[in-house]
């Protein structure tokens, strides 16, 4: 004879289920996610949407306003701007992303390691991270471009070195909270390895606000790569990169050739807006403090 | 209290001189030489006597510990030498740019406090009506705006509307003057300045505004107000945004903190001769003992200002003080 069991069925939401609902109470939110997306597939697939090549000069065509030849006009070098934009999207979510992951996740480890450990070497790690907090970021970006020279990866640890801190200070506050709970210490009492409570037992209980800050972090690891590359301390010439392109000629043209000023500057703000916009609704989907009630 | 205060003052010691010896140690590992960069100049060939005369009078002949020493012990005397590029002593070079710095600090932390307490306030109270909608998108774009394009825009606006009114086209002055001596002038340099900066900073405090009034009006002694049929004005402003203004003072602070040495950007954009300029030129000429003093300066003001608003924190909320 067999026992017959009946368990309740589970009820699974489709993935698109998911996505219709946050685009439902989110509306903004979606918003800013396709901004992202097509940022993302215009970085992605740049080579084969940018109508001519983004270093090449035409100086029979210096300067040239909007035109059904060049949408968004030239620069003082003759180059297309549309072009230069699309491959900057790249140079941005490139630096943007690794950034933000890097010093994401180096602030992950830091925060939940200092957590979970306390006494000294939580002091000593707090106070590294003051001292990072505290630093200048320019003094730090101008240290790393004189010692080591300008470049992609340079600009990157430039970013990355004051993201660190901040993500550690917001991850080790929630990690503090769960260090307590009994089952950190039943896993404790096990005999289980140090990472492995970290990484099995803390990270995913602070995966959430983990995650939102990320998408602010790439924003704003955006925003900083801009300033750098204006300040001519980030990505070099000829290099298609937004920030870059607002340096020199765009100032210098701002009253004769605005174009040039306006829209690398649109670009960088329409992108920044999408990560915040989609990063603040996550937040609100995810904290159930902010959900309306 | 004194005991919470004297143990924050004994931790930012240790984050003080960690700081001083980041910026030493980066400073140093920058290839170059300051006395080969002054003597030389033009680029011509330069007498290695006349820059071993120059290591001595800058003391850079001595030992990397015995360098550091002097840095900690005059740091912590007020003393911060003389600057090795200029020869003139590092207190003036920052005096003579530190009032621009100040004044677009203060300037915009006016303009951003002015429209960020009533529209976060106001986006909270009405939350998810379009108010709050547009309110939250027009801070979302300012903090997503960087601010020296902002900057850009604004000289570009300013120029075209004064060709088209008056047929001539203005640009802000350059050189600075005191607000004191020529008002109408300050305000012309700072103005422009000011309003980009405050934008971007409104946009942070707006948002922090409205996510502790959220909290603020969820809360219970909220409910029994209103059920004691007060007023809602009286609600808003006794009971509510008084203590809804807790982080949102923390946050203008720490950003005011951050404004006195960081507005290097801005300060290019407007061709302002100012505390982040400075830096940039502190650190291009290779002057250690300006750009260590610098370092300092900010470092310590940021982590003053941190002091500052937490005691201000605990003193205003009871149950941070006695929890």
């Amino acid at each position: 004879m067999t026992a017959i069991t009946t368990e309740p069925p589970v009820i699974r939401r489709p993935w698109y289920g998911s996505a219709l609902r946050f685009a439902r109470r989110q509306p903004l939110g979606t918003f800013g996610l396709i901004i992202v997306v097509v940022t993302a597939i215009a970085g992605l697939s740049a080579e084969w949407i940018a109508p001519y090549n983004p270093t090449a000069n035409d100086f029979a065509a210096m300067t040239e306003p909007p035109s059904a030849a060049h949408w968004l006009g030239t620069d003082q070098f003759g180059r297309d701007l549309l072009s230069r934009i699309i491959y900057g999207a790249r140079t941005a979510l490139i630096i943007g992303f690794v950034s933000a992951f890097v010093g994401g996740f180096a602030g992950l480890v830091l925060g939940v390691g200092s957590a979970y450990f306390g006494g000294w070497i939580d002091l000593v790690l707090q106070r590294v991270m003051d001292i990072l907090m505290a630093f200048p970021l320019i003094i730090m970006a101008l240290a790393v471009v004189a010692i080591f020279g300008t470049g992609v990866q340079n600009v990157i640890a430039a970013i990355t070195i004051p993201l660190i801190p901040r993500c550690a200070r917001v991850v080790r506050a929630s990690a503090m909270a769960i260090r307590e709970v009994p089952y950190i210490d039943a896993a404790r009492t096990s005999g289980f390895s140090h990472p492995r409570i970290i990484l099995r037992h803390m990270v995913p209980n602070v995966v959430a606000p983990f995650l939102i800050m990320l998408t602010a972090f790439v924003g704003q690891a955006i925003l900083a790569e801009a300033s750098l590359s204006y300040l001519g301390l980030g990505v070099q010439e000829p290099v298609p990169a937004w920030g870059l392109m607002l340096q020199g000629g765009a100032e210098e043209y701002a009253s004769t050739a605005p174009w040039i000023a306006v829209f690398p500057g649109l670009a960088i703000a329409l992108t920044v807006f999408g990560f915040s916009l989609f990063g603040d609704a996550l937040r609100d989907a995810i904290d159930p403090k902010l959900r309306e009630r | 209290m004194y005991r919470y205060i004297l143990n924050r003052l004994l931790l930012a010691v240790p984050t003080l001189i960690g700081a001083a010896a980041l910026v030493f140690a980066l400073m140093r590992l920058i290839p170059g030489d300051i006395c080969v960069v002054r003597l030389g100049g033009g680029g011509g060939m330069v007498d290695p006597k006349a820059v071993a005369a120059c290591h001595a009078q800058l003391g850079l002949d001595r030992s990397l510990f015995l360098q550091f020493v002097d840095f900690i012990v005059g740091f912590a005397g007020g003393n911060f030498g003389i600057s090795m590029w200029s020869g003139k002593p590092v207190i003036v070079e920052i005096g003579s740019r530190i009032a621009i710095s100040l004044e677009i600090a203060i300037l915009s932390t006016v303009v951003a406090v002015a429209i960020a307490i009533p529209l976060g306030t106001l986006s909270a109270l009405r939350q998810n009506s379009w108010l709050d909608h547009f309110v939250r998108t027009v801070a979302i774009a300012g903090i997503a705006t960087p601010s020296f394009w902002l900057g850009i825009m604004s000289i570009l606006l300013v120029l075209e509307v004064s060709q088209l009114t008056t047929g001539a086209p203005w640009m802000p002055p350059i050189d600075y003057v005191p607000l004191w001596e020529d008002p109408l002038r300050n305000l012309s340099i700072v103005i422009l300045p000011a309003l980009t900066i405050g934008y971007r900073y409104s946009a942070v405090t707006m948002r922090m505004t409205r996510s502790a009034m959220l909290e603020v009006l969820r809360e219970d002694y909220i409910r029994t107000a209103r059920a004691k049929g007060l007023l809602e004005q009286l609600i808003v402003n006794r009971h509510a945004l008084k203590n809804a203004m807790l982080p949102v003072v923390t946050l203008i602070g720490i950003e005011f903190a951050f404004l006195i040495g960081g507005l290097v950007v801005t300060e290019q954009v407007f061709n302002l001769n100012g505390i982040g300029r400075l830096f940039v030129q502190a650190v291009q000429n290779q002057d250690y003992t300006l750009t260590q003093a610098l370092v300092m300066l900010t470092v310590t003001i940021f982590i003053f200002t941190n002091l500052v608003v937490d005691v201000l924190y605990a003193w205003l909320d009871p149950r941070i003080r006695f929890g």
